[in-house]
């Protein structure tokens, strides 16, 4: 859950983020308080409301006053539109840079990709 | 009233030739939960006893809530502190001792006692000197909590508590700290299992504050480099080297402050990255301010701190 050596609120940040990404979390539903992020992962609560607070920093989530943070509505498709660019980044990036080292084309590591997809697919 | 809860400037405290604590300056924040770590005999229970006014300053400035604590009772009534080995009148019991709590703290609330007094199993009724070494850390683990002090002092307070009481011990903890915010200072060797639980880390360590920053910046501001000698080397010549250790050709290095730029290359030049976590981090800064300790590290870094409990 909590791993040691990443500060605590961003891995809060990210678990709520995949929760609403997975739809775990609906939009316009409320998501558990500070204290309950807290007693759950056994941290403090400071630390989890930073986690929190990052994400009603990028428009993630809102509050409404009196009763909690709440899910903002197209919060999922934003998620979805940056970790696309993360991935894109940290993945796609690197496998081709890769590839170029090993004098593989582009062309044939899309053939590649097709290739796993359908034996994926197949399974 | 201010966001100060202790202030201290240039604090020293001798006993005969010996520096205890030597020239140290630092605030704590209200209503934050602190973590004052170090190794065996570095200064801690000497530094909260000053702050308690249990032991007189040699010299420099020392303030509680705006005053010095020494015989004030104001500051005096704001306090808790729990030691590690607390004294109780002979024919004290446990049921004596939470009877008396709320003559000297103010916010005690009974039914939270009676409910931790529960969840550790405290025989109310059996003579304190009859307690086991756990129950005795329980009694005082109870007053600490349910004594609700804007100030509360925990000097290794779980000798002989074992696993699920300490997590009790955690968890009660945070629970009631969110619901009454209060300044919280922790002082263990248990530093893995209290980490996730602390806002801002002291460290100290010959007497003097090795460390004063907040846990999240610390968590993940260090990294281990793991790979060929040369390679590494190259890589981490010029940086802030916490740690150093080998085998053969192959070396472990642990650097401060490296960015996703830095990472990526170590990465791309073959060298493998690991976390360090705020444990492994004190330890490996506490270790190397004293210098010759490169033979036995490995073993410490794993044992040193946690083989009592």
């Amino acid at each position: 859950m909590i791993e040691a050596g990443k500060p605590i609120f961003v891995q809060i940040a990210e678990q709520i983020e995949n929760d609403i990404i997975d739809g775990v979390i609906e939009e316009e539903t409320s998501v558990p308080s500070t204290n309950e992020f807290a007693a759950f992962h056994r941290i403090n609560p400071a630390t989890a409301g930073k986690g929190v607070n990052r994400l009603v920093e990028d428009g993630i989530l809102y509050k409404r006053r009196g009763i909690g943070m709440f899910v903002a509505t197209g919060a999922r498709q934003r998620l979805v539109v940056a970790r696309t660019e993360q991935f894109r980044a940290n993945f796609v990036g690197p496998l081709l840079s890769e590839a170029a080292k090993l004098g593989i084309t582009p062309k044939q590591v899309a053939g590649m990709i097709n290739i796993e997809s359908r034996k994926g697919s197949n399974s | 009233m201010t966001d100060t809860a202790v202030r201290v400037a240039g604090l020293t405290k001798k006993f005969g030739a010996f520096t205890a604590i030597d020239d140290v300056s630092f605030t704590v924040e209200r209503n934050k939960i602190y973590g004052l770590l170090g190794r065996n005999g570095a200064g801690k229970t000497t530094l909260m006893q000053l702050l308690t006014g249990q032991q007189f300053a040699t010299s420099g400035t020392l303030e509680v809530f705006g005053a010095s604590p020494v015989e004030n009772a104001r500051v005096l009534q704001s306090l808790c502190f729990i030691k590690e080995s607390q004294r109780y009148p002979d024919s004290f019991r446990p049921q004596h001792v939470f009877a008396s709590a709320p003559w000297f703290f103010a916010n005690w609330d009974d039914a939270f006692a009676a409910r931790l007094v529960e969840d550790f199993r405290l025989p109310l009724n059996r003579p304190i000197k009859k307690l086991s070494r756990g129950q005795l850390s329980a009694v005082g683990v109870i007053v600490g909590l349910a004594s609700r002090a804007p100030l509360t002092f925990f000097d290794e307070p779980y000798l002989g508590l074992d696993a699920v009481a300490r997590q009790i011990f955690y968890d009660r903890l945070l629970e009631d700290y969110a619901e009454y915010p209060r300044t919280i200072m922790l002082s263990t060797h248990l530093i893995d299992e209290v980490s996730n639980l602390l806002e801002h880390v002291l460290v100290i360590d010959e007497g003097r504050i090795l460390m004063d920053q907040d846990a999240e910046q610390l968590r993940g501001s260090a990294s281990t480099v793991v790979g060929k000698k040369t390679d590494v080397d190259a890589f981490v010549a010029g940086r802030d080297i916490i740690s150093r250790d080998g085998i053969g050709g192959l070396a472990s290095v642990t650097v401060a402050g490296l960015g996703e730029a830095e990472r990526a290359a170590a990465r791309a030049a073959g060298l493998e990255l690991s976390p360090v976590s705020l444990q492994q981090l004190i330890v490996q800064r506490t270790t190397s301010t004293t210098g010759s300790a490169t033979l036995d590290e490995t073993e410490s870094k794993t044992d040193a701190w946690s083989t009592h409990s």
